[in-house]
């Protein structure tokens, strides 16, 4: 069965016809074609699929686009400001933060969620924030920089 | 497009009651929480439903009330705002702690509490894809005859891995649950039976709506080994409480998960402590935690280090506790 679903995604409001078994991933890279998000473990394990639900990230690949009617949602496409990277996208580029890229839209999106709750995270708070994330190879040391340079950037200080 | 799920039909209920009754009448139904275990599995396939009830929309069980003597935590209040909750943090330390654990960040925004006491059972033969459980036969939880982890056996030793049930053991909580008919409370321990297949004693279409704490003045801790600190589910979870008494020394209570098929609480703990603590306490205490968990061969870490290690678990959080 389908269903009308209003949803605002990257500030846009919308309203679609929906299968209930619809995955909000599937919604944002099929339907929408927003393949900024990414599908990686196909169960939950690995963080690529992060989106922001009403600012809170989560996990696309297991919630139905169904049972988020009403709700804001937005991914690594809606960072950019007429076509300039936001504060983390410019700093995962500088900072080498993203190697073979895969991870790398959900790490953004699990690090957005941590900046816009805490504007001075120190490393444990960063860790914590991007622990149900996973990436293959950068070793973290860079994603983990990227991040603190983002808050400094935000912050109007150096990096 | 082919979707990742099988067809099945959402019901989107505002109470309790709505819910309750969505679930009457339809053939293979669930309850869909934050979805965080259920979607997993129907993905895998080792779930089937031709309907999912999602409970996301009703208000009833994102209750929180603090204010009284004791505490009540709607069954929908996410892992995430327990785990944060300074005053179920002060009353229930080990709840919180708990919480604060369990799989990541993203989870604990989506999971729930009574998802979290619901969760499914978990094994290395049945949390796998369709085509790898198929060329193995499948197994005694799903489709197959044969437990694998016992094949001489006829029963299914998937454990139970949910963090919050030993911490909420030790602090005495009960459950309420939502019937086609009534309401009812019983005690949490009485939620779950030793059958890896069959593991909660739910009545058809119940839904648990909410946890009912008393107040106490345990003080308690909780921990877990896992391979990963993140992510990963407890290969061997345990809870510690401690209490003061006016007399008689102090009270102590030790539960455990990702050993059995169900939470476990250990007995024979006041005998173990009846002099007080002391350099033969923690043998005594150890000897009955290691002979009434039964870990077997089903996650990548073999039984007797899973045994061993939640024994090392509880005795550094008793030493924390009794400080």
């Amino acid at each position: 069965m389908a269903r009308i679903v209003r949803l605002k995604v990257n500030g846009r409001a919308r309203s679609d016809a929906i299968p209930d078994n619809r995955l909000l991933v599937d919604y944002l890279r099929e339907s929408l074609r927003l393949t900024g998000t990414k599908m990686g473990c196909d169960g939950g394990e690995c963080g690529a699929c992060t989106v922001l639900v009403d600012g809170e990230p989560q996990l696309s690949c297991l919630t139905l686009a169904a049972s988020v009617d009403g709700a804001e949602i937005e991914t690594v496409e809606g960072l950019a400001v007429n076509g300039r990277l936001n504060a983390l996208q410019r700093a995962f580029h500088e900072k080498l933060g993203s190697q073979c890229g895969f991870c790398t839209p959900g790490m953004i999106m699990s690090a957005e969620g941590l900046l816009r709750r805490k504007s001075a995270p120190d490393e444990a708070d960063i860790r914590a924030a991007l622990s149900g994330n996973i990436c293959r190879c950068t070793g973290y040391v860079k994603i983990i920089e990227a991040v603190d340079a983002a808050a400094a950037a935000l912050r109007g200080q150096p990096a | 497009m082919s979707e990742a799920l099988p067809e099945f039909d959402l019901a989107r209920p505002a109470t309790v009651e709505e819910a309750v009754a969505a679930r009457a009448g339809a053939g293979d139904a669930r309850y869909l929480a934050g979805g965080t275990d259920l979607v997993v599995n129907m993905r895998r396939g080792i779930v089937a439903a031709d309907r999912l009830i999602d409970l996301t929309g009703i208000a009833e069980l994102d209750r929180l009330d603090l204010d009284g003597g004791g505490t009540v935590i709607g069954a929908g209040v996410k892992l995430a705002a327990v785990a944060e909750n300074a005053e179920i943090g002060a009353r229930y330390p080990a709840v919180a702690e708990a919480a604060a654990v369990i799989a990541g960040p993203q989870h604990r925004k989506m999971g729930t509490v009574g998802g979290n006491l619901c969760l499914d059972t978990r094994c290395v033969y049945y949390n796998q894809s369709e085509w790898w459980r198929r060329a193995n036969d499948y197994c005694l939880k799903y489709r197959g005859n044969v437990c694998h982890v016992a094949p001489g056996g006829d029963r299914c030793w998937a454990p139970f891995s949910g963090d919050l049930a030993p911490a909420l053991l030790i602090h005495g909580a009960e459950i309420e649950i939502a019937g086609a008919d009534d309401r009812r409370r019983m005690a949490l321990s009485d939620l779950y039976t030793d059958d890896g297949a069959d593991h909660l004693t739910l009545g058809d279409g119940e839904l648990v709506v909410a946890v009912h704490l008393p107040a106490d003045n345990w003080r308690s801790a909780y921990d877990k080994i896992r391979v990963r600190d993140s992510i990963d589910f407890p290969l061997a979870g345990v809870a510690v409480g401690l209490k003061e008494r006016a007399t008689g020394g102090p009270e102590l209570r030790i539960a455990l998960t990702g050993t059995d098929s169900r939470p476990v609480l250990v007995d024979g703990i006041a005998e173990a402590l009846a002099d007080g603590f002391d350099d033969s306490t923690f043998p005594a205490i150890e000897k009955r935690l290691k002979k009434q968990v039964q870990p077997m061969s089903t996650t990548t870490l073999n039984a007797p280090y899973r045994r061993t290690a939640a024994a090392v678990v509880a005795k550094r959080l008793i030493a924390r506790l009794v400080g």
